[in-house]
């Protein structure tokens, strides 16, 4: 194992060895698993917060009362009307309505966070499957990048491709991706390090499967259930970093409404129209709290093992 | 532990080289020429021609590389447009300010993490476990730059408890040599001075400091939960020690080595928690002078605390893991 520089003392602890102990193909695990977890209270809250943002995002077009970009100058910086009146949470500076950009908002972050999510579980899974299949030269690149871009502080990254690449959605994803890709490679790479001698791997090998489809058919259905689990710490990193990333104005482009540039509008009007900086934080907070619950629970029902890794936190 | 620590010293030089390198392309794949960004918006074409030949921009990207790489070795980066002073000397007199925040919101996180999560992984699925674990919660899923929006709102603006931006009211009388204010005024007897620093600093400092309260919450329950069932500890109770001297002098002695190891990975996220944090308070720290850098498009100034936050940062994985390694003998035997 190359020396790390970040974390190689968790990593070489042995309360990290959990992981790859007990390894068993994915499917069966999957219908060993009892649905009690389903009905603990964090998965429940979870699941609703998750499935509510879900429905505003896909259906904002619908539901949204007002265009999130329409201005009315007759109408702006006006307090919450709740249900009494037409802008049920308020309008900002330049009269549009706060509960549509909020409905637009969600759309924005979750299709943001969703493509950050996947692709870097793809790059992630595929590097990490590939690093601890091949160990040798192919290993030891793979490992030394994952140091490298693991030096870099957390969000630092980003905002360094944000700041010299210029804004946009796809350097924004770009930069998104960048860091999270590294905790699917590592656990995956343990984990396919433990499965590369296994007997079900050294059979595909015998009867002359190719190292490409042993990797994508017999390592890589085992890794999915790990995945899953770090994809939903992933996307809960990956939504408040974008709204850190809008709140700075480097994220999309500003005639695209986002929780974080909403955020940012609204600090400039604290000190008179605290509605403008409450709302979009308060969805930014529970939209994480609620993936946060729903991830904890999923670890505990498809994977302990992973439950002391820092790709769950804590 | 001096061979692992050779061994590791030499493990960080190739890291070190490859930042470089790729902060080099990052610079580098910035729409436009260089010369272009690394001048101001006035510079005529000849300034520019002179400017590429000066910086070697007209030579080899290899031998660029390796002259952008004994720069950042000499600390040399360039002079911000901005400010037209040295880039290094810029960084360095808002870091104290960085570390000084970074400092009191790791004591909070630490001052509330920790014995929130004994409490919670003392008895577990207790009432202490649920209101321990939604502050966990709570605190993992906050976003730092809202909640320190919200602390504003309501302590600064509503309660007018205590001051919405900045480190000093008036700044420290005959200024500060270290930069570091409150630990400065506390050493020369300014109480006052001192108190002032404090008020400051709470609002920002819980701002930053509450994701790694969660954190840390967490970590300490499961380690907690987990030691509760070592032999040792059954061993302390049969001898009848005490329940809480059993709990603070031999469970969480053990279980703190989780916790600093984790509690350091995590000193990256306050670093750079610390940059948006910075720009909400208002706080004149290394963090908001890259903000308002990459407001200006000030490509040395960006560059240099890419360059030093990165470093700092690796310097800080370095000592823990020496310091982890100190106190668990297993790792520096390993390989």
């Amino acid at each position: 194992m190359p020396p790390s520089i970040r974390g190689s003392a968790l990593k070489n602890s042995s309360v990290l060895e959990a992981p790859l102990a007990g390894l068993r193909p994915a499917r069966a695990t999957w219908r060993l698993a009892s649905i009690g977890p389903l009905l603990q209270p964090k998965f429940l809250i979870g699941g609703v917060i998750v499935l509510v943002l879900l429905v505003a995002g896909a259906l904002a077009p619908w539901i949204a009362p007002y265009d999130p970009n329409a201005q009315n100058l007759a109408m702006v910086l006006k307090p919450p009307e709740w249900f009494l009146g037409s802008h049920a949470l308020g309008t900002d500076a330049v009269g549009r309505d706060i509960l549509s950009r909020l409905f637009y908002g969600a759309r924005v972050s979750l299709v943001i966070a969703v493509m950050v999510v996947l692709i870097s579980g793809v790059v992630g899974v595929g590097l990490g499957a590939l690093s601890g299949y091949c160990a040798g030269a192919v290993d030891f690149a793979i490992q030394k990048f994952v140091e490298v871009v693991w030096a870099f502080p957390p969000l630092l990254l980003a905002i360094a491709i944000m700041a010299f690449l210029g804004q946009g959605l796809d350097n924004l994803i770009l930069a998104l991706v960048m860091q999270r890709w590294i905790s699917y490679c590592r656990v995956a790479r343990g984990q396919a390090l433990s499965l590369r001698n296994r007997e079900f791997v050294e059979a595909a090998r015998a009867l002359g499967a190719s190292d490409m489809r042993i990797i994508v058919r017999h390592i890589m259905p085992n890794l999915l259930q790990s995945a899953v689990v770090i994809g939903t710490f992933a996307m809960a990193s990956a939504i408040i970093s974008e709204a850190a990333l809008s709140f700075l104005g480097l994220g999309v482009p500003p005639e695209i409404p986002t929780w974080g540039s909403m955020l940012a509008d609204g600090r400039t009007y604290i000190s008179t129209s605290w509605w403008l900086a409450l709302f979009p934080g308060l969805c930014i907070f529970f939209t994480v709290l609620g993936i946060n619950l729903l991830g904890d629970g999923l670890r505990d029902l498809l994977d302990p093992r992973l439950k002391r890794s820092r790709t769950g936190i804590g | 532990m001096i061979g692992y620590l050779l061994r590791r010293l030499i493990g960080t030089i190739p890291v070190i080289v490859l930042i470089s390198l790729l902060v080099f392309l990052l610079i580098h794949a910035t729409p436009g020429d260089p010369a272009d960004l690394l001048l101001s918006d006035q510079a005529s074409p000849s300034d520019i021609a002179e400017a590429r030949h000066q910086w070697g921009l007209d030579q080899p990207i290899y031998v660029q590389y390796a002259r952008f790489l004994i720069n950042v070795l000499e600390g040399d980066f360039g002079t911000s447009f901005r400010y037209s002073d040295p880039v290094i000397t810029l960084i360095g007199e808002r870091l104290p300010a960085t570390i000084e925040l970074a400092f009191v919101s790791l004591l909070i996180a630490v001052a509330f993490g920790v014995p929130l999560g004994v409490w919670a992984g003392a008895k577990p699925n207790s009432w202490a476990d649920n209101f321990g674990s939604f502050f966990g919660f709570f605190g993992i899923s906050m976003p730092s730059f809202w909640f320190g929006i919200m602390l504003i709102l309501v302590i600064a603006g509503y309660l007018n408890w205590l001051p919405s931006s900045g480190r000093s009211t008036y700044g420290i009388p005959g200024g500060s040599e270290s930069g570091f204010y409150i630990a400065e005024s506390l050493l020369s007897g300014n109480f006052q001075a001192a108190w002032d620093g404090i008020r400051h600093i709470i609002m920002p400092a819980i701002a930053l400091g509450t994701n790694m309260m969660g954190i840390i919450m967490r970590v300490t329950r499961s380690a907690v939960l987990e030691v509760m069932h070592e032999d040792y500890v059954r061993t302390a109770r049969a001898k009848g020690i005490d329940e809480s001297a059993v709990l603070w002098r031999h469970v969480l002695r053990n279980a703190l080595v989780p916790v600093i190891t984790v509690g350091g990975l995590e000193l990256g996220t306050l670093l750079s928690g610390s940059i948006i944090v910075e720009t909400v308070f208002a706080w004149p720290g290394s963090g908001s002078l890259l903000i308002s850098a990459i407001q200006s498009r000030d490509y040395p100034l960006i560059t240099g605390t890419v360059v030093i936050y990165t470093l700092a940062f690796v310097a800080i994985n370095f000592m823990i893991d020496i310091l982890y390694a100190a106190v668990d003998p297993r790792i520096r035997f390993e390989k």
